[in-house]
């Protein structure tokens, strides 16, 4: 049967996909990352293997030579074995689970340093706190993007007065940092292949993304949640950089 | 046949507004054809934008005159398309076909009865569908343009007006009502079959001698009616948002495009919630009566009753169920507690259990079939097992919520869903088709030209979205109008190409599909009384009901006709 063979070169060619694939991952720059890999590929063999035992299975029943009017079974064991398949499924299912981190695990940084992303259609700012280490306070009727105050701060708050803004979020690799992340219009999501994850930044709420990246180098920030006519231009930068050259970078700012 | 020609033959009035099922079948098969022609040569018009985004194309401006100017397709006609493609896919196809227009056809008579429970309903169902159609339609003819916000029209790019985005203004306001419509006619439809299974049935004939098929449409109709409402009073409450200046689903103090809006206190979240809470079960309305179907065909053509009757049954229900439980999955990165998305994570992995469970049954009906046939229907039905598998399994990765936080609004996605809401799914409805067709239409579809159009497309789908999925290893996201501002996606060029390439000619193949049905119609083998020597009462609308369940399939039997 034709069907059986196609099936058979189908499982072939999915597998030498993946052996040969034409692209794939990044780099991965973050404890979470890694875990991430890690547990991709476990996915990876699970599913693969429960993918060519059934695709094999189907070829095989096709391909099979069978008598003609052979009696069929009693159905009577049908239930049982359905019950199995369920139970063999359900094993499976908690073998992905239990190789993977919980969600609830996230561990939570302790003084992580405090940077604001600013999403709007179609740009990222980032803001630092300056010198004093402080936010000034922001509201949306002082945002002017063409006047330089894209995110709104606030003239009248003298907090605000060393704030830096920037369009490339840089960050220190080796320590923790917290994105708390802020959109001024509609959702839109903070993507960065390198950091495997990505946060909808959803407007009237801010979240926060911790960070801690362990190589330094120079990633692109994407937004991955529907923005808005120009959603594909929305791009950005992330420099992660060695401690030193950060802290430099935050001297002469 | 033969006591139809004596009565009179009714006016044309009659014939188009008809309360006759298998009348209103057809009318909501040619619908759903017609959606996925328009769907299908969207999706290829914007493949070929992807791959060659600055390819000037006369006649793109011919049709867009404003949106193309030049040839060149510009982002929002892009993404009104995209949003057109989806919306057109989900409602008008995936919903239409597999359960409206195939339990019109045959759920009466499976039941050993003539008639749905409310004929009138019936009609008027499939004739507000066509309002809510033809209104979607209206929303991209617009001079303005359609729609950019998507299928999922998140709030608050939906939900502000023309100032979000091209098309945001009266585009999206039509595509809410058009929405809105689709869920009254769907609501009415299904209200139509639950009755008519639990209320029309011979007497004699218990739920569980229904045919799987009927099985299958009953559990989708009650999702359908738990579900369709959600979107329904979602859908007026952003359109009470949009028009009236409420706000549900848009929080304050926001800017957009330089202006402040003058809405206060709602949520985003809220939309995705009750969305979702719709879109989920969606996806199974979609998808259960293909189920159904290949149940229902495999049995046929393996001679043999179902490996498990029972398990055919329940394993649907239990899915139905648990995807009413599931919607959260589709916020994993929106902002949820970790709580909610672990939940979420652990109820969406248990739908593997009655999956596995329909899978060995179609296998071991298979396995154990008194002789195994291979019409064109039957080849369908095991495509369709052969995407359903590849499709689910990809859903282990995204129910896990710390991979789906790389995955999530990936072509990955994309490539997961197309496998098993688009093909899966279509391949079912191709199935019924083709083993239908002699009910529809008095005739047979060609089965030489039908063979040959399955082979094609199902090596078409694995070779096109088989290789989708590593663009999404790739971090490259979906619904973006081009790739041409991002470094890394250049990477993923060559592999859009043969995306595209694929595209078009699983396109093209479709075409053999288009062309045997409709010569068919007209020119095919006359059918007899029951093709495919079936057990169930369509093809023997007199018959008995055998106690020895629907699918009485025995090795004398299968030697009649």
């Amino acid at each position: 049967m034709l069907l059986g063979l196609i099936l058979l070169i189908t499982t072939l060619a999915a597998c030498l996909l993946i052996t040969h694939p034409p692209v794939w991952f990044p780099v991965a720059i973050t404890g979470p990352a890694h875990a991430f890999d890690g547990q991709f590929t476990w996915t990876l063999w699970v599913t693969g293997i429960l993918f060519i035992a059934a695709q094999l299975l189907l070829a095989g029943i096709i391909l099979r030579r069978r008598a003609a009017n052979s009696v069929p079974a009693p159905s009577s064991s049908g239930v049982r074995a359905s019950l199995l398949a369920a139970a063999a499924m359900i094993a499976v299912e908690v073998a992905l689970a239990a190789h993977g981190s919980s969600p609830l695990s996230h561990a939570t940084a302790k003084n992580p340093e405090i940077i604001e992303v600013y999403a709007h259609q179609f740009a990222w700012n980032f803001r630092y706190p300056g010198p004093d280490g402080v936010f000034g306070r922001v509201k949306t009727e002082f945002i002017a993007d063409a006047a330089g105050n894209p995110v709104g701060i606030d003239p009248s708050d003298s907090r605000g007065n060393d704030d830096v803004v920037v369009s490339t979020l840089r960050i220190p690799a080796g320590r923790p940092v917290r994105l708390m992340l802020h959109s001024r219009d509609v959702i839109h999501d903070f993507f960065v292949r390198e950091l495997r994850t990505k946060q909808d930044i959803v407007p009237g709420m801010e979240i926060p993304l911790d960070v801690l990246a362990d190589r330094p180098g120079q990633y692109e920030i994407a937004c991955a949640e529907l923005c808005g006519l120009a959603h594909n231009q929305m791009h950005g930068v992330l420099l992660v950089m060695p401690a030193e050259d950060y802290d430099q970078w935050k001297l002469k700012h | 046949m033969e006591t139809q020609t004596l009565t009179p033959r009714p006016s044309l009035f009659r014939r188009v507004f008809s309360t006759d099922h298998r009348t209103i079948a057809r009318q909501y098969f040619f619908l759903s054809i017609f959606a996925v022609i328009t769907g299908v040569c969207l999706s290829l018009l914007m493949r070929y934008h992807l791959v060659w985004p600055h390819e000037k194309v006369r006649w793109f401006e011919a049709i867009w005159s404003v949106r193309a100017e030049g040839g060149i397709m510009t982002e929002e006609l892009y993404l009104s398309l995209m949003t057109l493609h989806g919306t057109i896919m989900v409602f008008f196809v995936l919903t239409l076909a597999p359960l409206n227009a195939f339990s019109n056809l045959v759920l009466p008579e499976q039941l050993g009865r003539r008639e749905m429970a409310f004929p009138r309903l019936n009609m008027l169902s499939f004739w507000i569908t066509l309002v809510s159609f033809l209104t979607l339609l209206a929303s991209c003819v617009l001079d303005e343009g359609g729609p950019i916000a998507g299928w999922t029209a998140y709030p608050p790019l939906s939900a502000v007006g023309a100032v979000s985005g091209p098309g945001e203004g009266l585009g999206q306001t039509l595509w809410f009502v058009s929405i809105g419509i689709f869920c009254i006619g769907s609501l009415l439809a299904a209200m139509n079959i639950i009755s008519t299974v639990i209320e029309c049935r011979r007497p004699g004939m218990s739920l569980m001698q229904m045919p799987l098929t009927c099985w299958n449409w009953f559990v989708t109709s009650i999702l359908s009616v738990l579900s369709f409402p959600v979107l329904l009073a979602a859908g007026l409450l952003i359109l009470l948002d949009r028009l009236v200046g409420t706000s549900f689903f848009v929080p304050g103090d926001l800017l957009i495009a330089e202006q402040h809006n003058p809405h206060a206190g709602g949520s985003p979240l809220l939309w995705q919630h009750l969305f979702w809470f719709f879109g989920h079960p969606e996806v199974y309305i979609a998808i259960l009566p293909g189920m159904g179907i290949v149940s229902h065909i495999i049995s046929n053509f393996s001679r043999r009753a179902p490996f498990s009757y029972r398990a055919c049954v329940w394993a649907p229900v239990a899915i139905a169920f648990l995807g009413m439980l599931v919607w959260g999955h589709h916020m994993f990165i929106s902002g949820i507690s970790p709580y909610s998305a672990l939940t979420f994570s652990l109820v969406t992995m248990s739908i593997g259990a009655p999956s596995a469970v329909l899978v060995l049954n179609w296998l071991g009906t298979t396995f154990r079939a008194a002789r195994l046939e291979f019409p064109t229907a039957m080849l369908f039905c095991l495509g369709f097992v052969s995407l359903f598998v590849t499709g689910g399994l990809t859903g282990l990765y995204l129910g896990q919520p710390e991979i789906d936080a790389y995955f999530h609004d990936t072509a990955f996605v994309v490539a997961h869903f197309h496998m098993i809401m688009g093909m899966a799914a279509l391949f079912a409805v191709f199935a019924a088709t083709f083993y239908w067709f002699p009910l529809m239409f008095g005739r047979m579809l060609n089965e030489r030209l039908g063979k040959l159009h399955f082979y094609l497309t199902f090596i078409g789908a694995y070779a096109l979205f088989l290789p989708m999925h590593f663009a999404g290893f790739a971090g490259n996201p979906r619904r973006y109008a081009d790739f041409t501002n991002f470094d890394f996606l250049q990477a993923v060029m060559p592999l859009q190409h043969w995306i595209t390439m694929t595209a078009f000619a699983l396109g093209a193949v479709q075409l053999i599909f288009i062309w045997n049905l409709f010569s068919s119609i007209w020119r095919g083998a006359p059918a007899t009384a029951n093709p495919w020597s079936g057990s169930t009462l369509e093809w023997n609308p007199d018959g008995e009901i055998s106690t020895l369940g629907p699918y009485s399939y025995s090795n004398s039997g299968s030697e009649t006709n």
